[in-house]
């Protein structure tokens, strides 16, 4: 048998992965949801035919977001993770003790369900008992809280797909108003490597530099994404990514990554050039 | 053959969609075309195809017998007529190309000639009163009562358009907006009532009111209430392409009549896509148009229920209802006041677009409305309310700078026409007061006059008209583009009273 999944990374450009069996299938209300094996990638999920995370590089994306603002902002206590069903930033931080709450806010029950079933080694971070789900739209979420967060993980993809609400200044602007006066956000900032992408790369720095009095970017090496490049955004109050890192602090902790140092930590924020260019095109956009 | 065709015919008729069926029968043949379109299936202009898609190209055909012709229907453009009349319970229904602007003036000038009064409210849309420029009938217009508050105009109250009746006893004919672009409704029945005991028809603007015919505990709509005439946009919430609409007549009227004034200004060449979509959505709203217009109300509920939490904004609904000029309330419209924090509706409007990537149907001095309908999911609802939260968040004012609006009530001096066709000259907007204009001046949307031709200039509505460019509504209607001049009658003397 031979049997191919492939990933539009554009619609000229596709990225095929043999399947070796299709475990799940359905259409919610929201996405639909395949889960799949296959022998290079292992277990893969895809939403609308694009795969949100694979058990081969999974530990990249979830190690970077959760551990790049955990060393710097120096007290966490309270975290908002949206999206995020799958449970794998859940189980980042829970690493970190002096984190009380961590809410994760996720719309569709039936994503997190099968997470559940078939990724249990992302989904055992959703059982912490500190973590509240909460089966919401994020925007809807946001709109009652005020200056309850330290740290905000918007964990939502796709900034076309159904989560496109999670790209918008209204989503930027009612973080900034959930988060506390020294809080951090961290995104997903999309890939800036091909056309299509790059006009979404940049309205979202556009907006989080609006927003956001520290706006930086950074980097990781991420396969299952388009071209294999990701950005992630991080939006700050007080703390700046590099001049606030406390590498000492963070190693103390000994915490077992795969991907993530505090050397990539710098490495991370130091971005190609024509990266920098782009972002710095919109930064000095008018408002 | 003939018999199992037969058997194969669905069981209700709504759900067959004639022209649509003879369009799939006619693709299947492979015609070879000599006549127009010229693009000849899009062969001819490759961009086209590439912007619109070779099915879409591919429709885009002439009238020929196997695809009746709209100006004088007998196959199935007809069947597909009379679907629509059933599925909207009219006697007749016409498919309109020409908008329901169309549909409007065809009501008007089937009943109007030059010199008939129509009573109207004032808050009509500007293709009533270009209706009234064509056939030369005059306006006798109702005061419809405006909300202080929101500085919109309301419905008719039955008492206001009695005092019309018994005022004007020779009138031809009501007119009413069912519901306004804001969703309120007058006391349709009564007025249907009033007006035919008065020997009058009734006209019914539905260009807001599609929905009507097919959801459930929403305002009565035209046909139910035993008026003669309705125009509905089926564009609108109907879900058919833009341009397209509806014109339905009841028993008092000679449709025969009716479809020759249609055709006075009517293409030869209507489009078949404007066609085929009207029938595709009637078959639609007749099979599923309840369950989806009790979703639309329900998201605007949620979402009326979501603004009016943010606290600043208010999301009005059934609570304005008053038993007057305010009969009933649509409530799948979302309108929302937003001077409460000190921005103008138009401000807000720029800014969801400018800002949040939102674009909303239209500002206006003191609120927003959004069109909520049959394409919309709840986690679009989410950005808008999002958005509304962040705009208050980081734009709202001191709400006492904001000028106050008011009802100007309109004084005619010359019929539209005699204005509109007069000797004029061209005076600055500061130093108009006092005389007659002869064009219009009107916002868009909604495109309802603040000026039309025929009536007095006052300073108030100078201020007004002022104020509404400052704000950034866009204004339309005079010959001066910027409108820093109006046109207004040259010889006063041709004032009739």
């Amino acid at each position: 048998m031979e049997l191919w999944f492939s990933d539009y990374h554009t619609d000229k450009v596709k990225v095929s992965v043999k399947v070796e069996k299709q475990l799940f299938g359905e259409t919610t209300d929201f996405q639909r949801i395949d889960v799949f094996d296959s022998t290079e990638f292992g277990r893969f999920l895809s939403s609308d035919g694009s795969i949100v995370f694979s058990e081969k590089d999974e530990f990249v994306y979830d190690e970077m977001i959760v551990h790049v603002p955990m060393a710097v902002h120096p007290h966490v206590k309270n975290v908002l993770v949206i999206g995020g069903g799958d449970g794998g930033v859940a189980r980042e931080l829970a690493w970190y003790d002096e984190i009380e709450r961590i809410d994760v806010v996720e719309p569709d029950r039936v994503f997190v369900e099968a997470c559940r079933q078939f990724f249990p080694d992302n989904a055992c971070g959703l059982d912490d008992p500190r973590v509240n789900i909460y089966y919401e739209d994020g925007l809807r979420f946001l709109r009652s809280r005020h200056g309850e967060y330290d740290l905000i993980i918007n964990d939502a993809i796709d900034p076309l797909g159904h989560t496109a609400g999670l790209f918008t200044k209204e989503f930027y602007g009612n973080c900034y108003r959930a988060l506390g006066e020294d809080g951090i956000m961290v995104y997903q900032h999309g890939s800036p490597f091909y056309d299509e992408d790059e006009e979404s790369c940049r309205v979202m720095h556009r907006k989080a530099s609006h927003s956001f009095p520290i706006s930086r970017v950074y980097q990781a090496h991420i396969p299952t994404c388009s071209s294999g490049y990701w950005l992630f955004g991080f939006a700050s109050k007080k703390y700046h990514p590099l001049t606030d890192l406390d590498a000492k602090r963070w190693n103390d902790r000994n915490i077992r990554t795969w991907y993530y140092t505090t050397n990539l930590h710098r490495g991370a924020f130091m971005l190609p050039r024509y990266v920098e260019d782009m972002l710095e095109e919109e930064e000095g956009r008018k408002r | 053959m003939e018999n199992m065709d037969r058997r194969r015919q669905p069981q209700n008729p709504q759900m067959r969609a004639p022209v649509y069926e003879a369009l799939e029968k006619l693709k299947k043949r492979r015609v070879v075309p000599f006549d127009v379109p010229g693009h000849k299936r899009g062969r001819g202009n490759p961009e086209l195809v590439e912007l619109l898609g070779e099915k879409c190209v591919s429709l885009d055909v002439n009238s020929m017998k196997p695809l009746d012709n709209l100006c004088h229907p007998v196959s199935v453009i007809r069947e597909a007529e009379e679907l629509a009349a059933e599925a909207f319970r009219a006697e007749h229904a016409f498919f309109m190309v020409g908008g329901t602007t169309s549909s409007v003036q065809s009501m008007v000038l089937s009943v109007c000639r030059a010199g008939d009064r129509i009573i109207l409210p004032r808050n009509v849309h500007k293709s009533v009163i270009n209706a009234l420029v064509l056939c030369g009938a005059v306006p006798v217009y109702v005061n419809p009562e405006v909300d202080k508050k929101l500085g919109i105009s309301l419905g008719m109250k039955v008492s206001e358009v009695e005092r019309a009746i018994l005022d004007n006893p020779g009138a031809v004919a009501v007119l009413v907006n069912n519901p306004t672009y804001y969703g309120i409704c007058s006391d349709l029945r009564s007025i249907v009532k009033l007006a035919h005991e008065h020997n009058m028809l009734v006209l019914v603007d539905e260009a807001h009111g599609t929905h009507l015919y097919f959801g459930e505990n929403l305002p009565v709509c035209a046909m139910d209430a035993g008026a003669d005439m309705a125009s509905v946009s089926m564009h609108k919430s109907g879900g058919s392409l833009t341009q397209s609409s509806l014109l339905l007549t009841g028993k008092r009227v000679n449709w025969e009549y009716v479809s020759q004034i249609i055709n006075l200004t009517q293409t030869t060449s209507a489009s078949y896509l404007l066609i085929s979509s009207l029938d595709i959505s009637r078959r639609n709203l007749a099979l599923r148009g309840k369950e989806s217009f009790a979703k639309v109300g329900r998201m605007a509920e949620y979402a009326r229920e979501e603004i009016n939490q943010i606290g600043g904004y208010y999301a009005y609904g059934k609570d304005l209802i008053n038993g007057g000029s305010i009969y009933d309330f649509d409530v799948t419209k979302l309108s929302v006041y937003t001077r409460d924090i000190g921005l103008a509706g138009i401000e807000v409007y720029d800014l969801l677009r400018d800002e949040y990537d939102i674009q909303i149907e239209l500002g206006d001095i003191a609120n927003i409305l959004a069109y909520i309908s049959i394409g919309d999911r709840i986690q679009d609802i989410e950005r808008l309310v999002g958005a509304l939260a962040d705009i208050k968040r980081l734009y709202s004012q001191d709400p006492t700078q904001m000028l106050n609006t008011e009802y100007i009530n309109p004084t005619v001096l010359v019929s539209p026409q005699a204005a509109f066709y007069a000797e004029k000259k061209c005076v600055p907007i500061r130093e108009s007061a006092g005389k007659i204009c002869s064009e219009f001046v009107m916002c868009y949307p909604p495109g309802i006059p603040i000026l039309a031709p025929g009536e007095m200039i006052t300073e108030q509505i100078i201020e007004y008209i002022i104020y509404a460019k400052e704000k950034g509504c866009s204004m339309q209607g005079t010959e001066d583009p910027e409108v820093e001049y109006l046109n207004v009658l040259s010889d006063e003397r041709q004032v009739w009273k």
